[in-house]
């Protein structure tokens, strides 16, 4: 009898010791939803993970922050999701899948009129885009890049008529960099991916500046690997590759 | 008197019968759900809002036009790479056949490298002549055309050899001169192929996304077709995404129905008989 009791004592102790997650370590797969121009950045902090963690592998899903939310509106088994703009992550707590709690803003990104390399046009500021002789494309109103252009374009009385509303913002500095475009209204990071064709003229005299937001999803399959990859962004090595990336930090945005 | 019955054909293996059902279920499948979820009652007024309006009407005209452009085109080609016997015919046939298999984006580069302003050809006729060929109807018509051509010449040519040579021959030695030799004889016997080909062609050039928006842009009113539409629609209505492509979906139906009934069908193949 008191062996039987020591054994259950035993196998008992051993059941309270065992750690109640399965896993206690940062392993296994997470899906990161990123928008287009986080890219670069998010790529290098999925490596720093990676390497601080073997066993770990980052899955990026890249894709304009629209088509992000309808993918997790849709169910898609997304870990974290990160936006270029506040209103896409709205929609996506109004899905109930993101906890307006666990959302935090942690850059932003400013509005450049983006010209082939050595702005052979001339264009100089905002009025100039509404010029005749010039091709000009913008994101599509859907994406945040898009919208963000549309507000510009309106605060500073400027009637633009594109040549093309790109479905994202990396298409429109796409038209730019083959030279099929003259000039794209995009964000100061994405002319880091122009790869020496396309140069930036700084939009001046009114405020241009989108807020990312991300959030790790509330039904998220891996929240320990989630929780440690937004840690690492909004960790000193994360805020080092956005700064390196030209993304700007919420604090000198302002209110 | 009896009619001649013949013995029924075995009944097909059950995993061939199953491989069928599973078939037909993964093609018809997401287009009867597509029908299903489509929110109809939103229709009338959804069709009143100009965007989707001016998608659809630009997604007709500028496919048609593909369609006219790719026959004209297409045809001459088809019957050159059945009947006419030249070194390098298979490469030919091969690089006419590509746009098929490349993916459209691609194709939409290469359209733009070859059309662009700072095109092969497009360069000089920017400027030369001042005309910018991206951005445009134009634009859309091509990316169409482009990859909805081969299509028709594939068929076409499968045709042009099918048709038994014997006919032109015979009508040639009654006298026939080759404009009715071509039109009495020839193209009727190439119809089957010929409106297939033009049916694929259309349906392709219809559907066509990737080139399209990568060659010609996006602009309501001017480069938005339909597939372009619904994709950013997605985003912003769903519902209205799900109309559109069921209205397009409904006009390509109502089209190759009307083809098949009395056109489509195999090459020589004689019209059913009226008895049963």
């Amino acid at each position: 009898m008191r062996r039987t009791g020591a054994l259950a004592l035993a196998v008992l102790a051993g059941c309270a010791g065992a750690p109640a997650a399965p896993s206690g370590g940062v392993q296994g797969e997470v899906t990161v939803s990123a928008a287009a121009s986080l890219a670069e950045v998010f790529a290098e902090v999925a490596a720093d993970l990676e390497r601080q963690h073997e066993g770990l592998t980052v899955r990026l899903n890249v894709a304009g922050s629209p088509t992000l939310v309808a993918q997790v509106a849709g169910g898609a088994p997304v870990d974290v999701l990160a936006t270029a703009a506040v209103a896409p992550m709205d929609r996506a707590i109004a899905t109930g899948r993101v906890d307006a709690g666990d959302v935090v803003s942690f850059a932003v990104n400013r509005l450049v009129i983006a010209v082939e390399v050595g702005n052979p046009r001339g264009v100089r500021d905002l009025r100039d885009l509404a010029r005749d002789d010039l091709v000009v494309v913008v994101a599509d109103p859907a994406v945040p890049a898009g919208a963000l252009a549309e507000q510009v374009l309106d605060a500073a009385g400027v009637t633009l008529r594109p040549a093309s509303l790109e479905v994202d913002v990396r298409a429109a500095l796409g038209k730019v960099a083959l030279g099929e475009a003259d000039a794209a209204l995009v964000f100061a990071t994405d002319v880091g991916a122009g790869r020496g064709r396309v140069d930036a003229v700084p939009i001046d005299g009114v405020d241009a500046v989108t807020t990312y937001q991300i959030a790790v999803l509330t039904d998220a399959p891996n929240p320990t690997a989630a929780a440690a990859f937004v840690a690492v962004l909004l960790g000193e090595v994360g805020a080092a590759h956005l700064d390196a990336a030209g993304f700007g930090s919420v604090e000198e945005a302002g209110p | 008197m009896t009619r001649a019955t013949y013995p029924r054909a075995p009944a097909l293996p059950a995993l061939v019968t199953v491989l069928i059902v599973l078939a037909v279920a993964f093609l018809v499948l997401p287009t009867l759900a597509l029908l299903v979820r489509t929110p109809w009652g939103r229709l009338g007024s959804l069709l009143a809002e100009p965007r989707l309006f001016d998608a659809l009407r630009l997604s007709l005209v500028t496919s048609v036009a593909a369609l006219v452009l790719s026959t004209v085109l297409g045809v001459p080609l088809a019957w050159a790479l059945a009947r006419a016997r030249f070194r390098g015919r298979s490469l030919l046939r091969a690089l006419c056949v590509l746009p098929m298999v490349l993916p459209p984006v691609v194709g939409g580069v290469g359209l733009l490298a070859a059309f662009g302003r700072r095109g092969i050809v497009g360069e000089p006729l920017a400027t030369v002549a001042g005309v910018t060929i991206p951005f445009s109807s134009v634009a859309v018509v091509l990316a169409a055309t482009f990859v909805a051509m081969p299509f028709l010449v594939v068929t076409v040519e499968a045709g042009f050899r099918s048709v038994d040579g014997r006919y032109e021959e015979a009508a040639a030695t009654l006298g026939a001169t080759r404009w009715t030799l071509l039109r009495r004889v020839t193209l009727p016997l190439l119809r089957p192929s010929l409106v297939a080909g033009m049916a694929l062609a259309w349906a392709r050039a219809l559907g066509e996304f990737g080139a399209t928006i990568t060659f010609a842009g996006n602009l309501p009113g001017r480069t938005q077709t339909v597939p372009l539409a619904v994709y950013l629609e997605l985003e912003r209505d769903p519902d209205a995404a799900l109309l559109l492509s069921a209205v397009l979906l409904a006009v390509s139906v109502v089209v190759l129905v009307l083809l098949r009934d009395r056109y489509l069908g195999v090459a020589g193949a004689r019209r059913p008989e009226a008895n049963p």
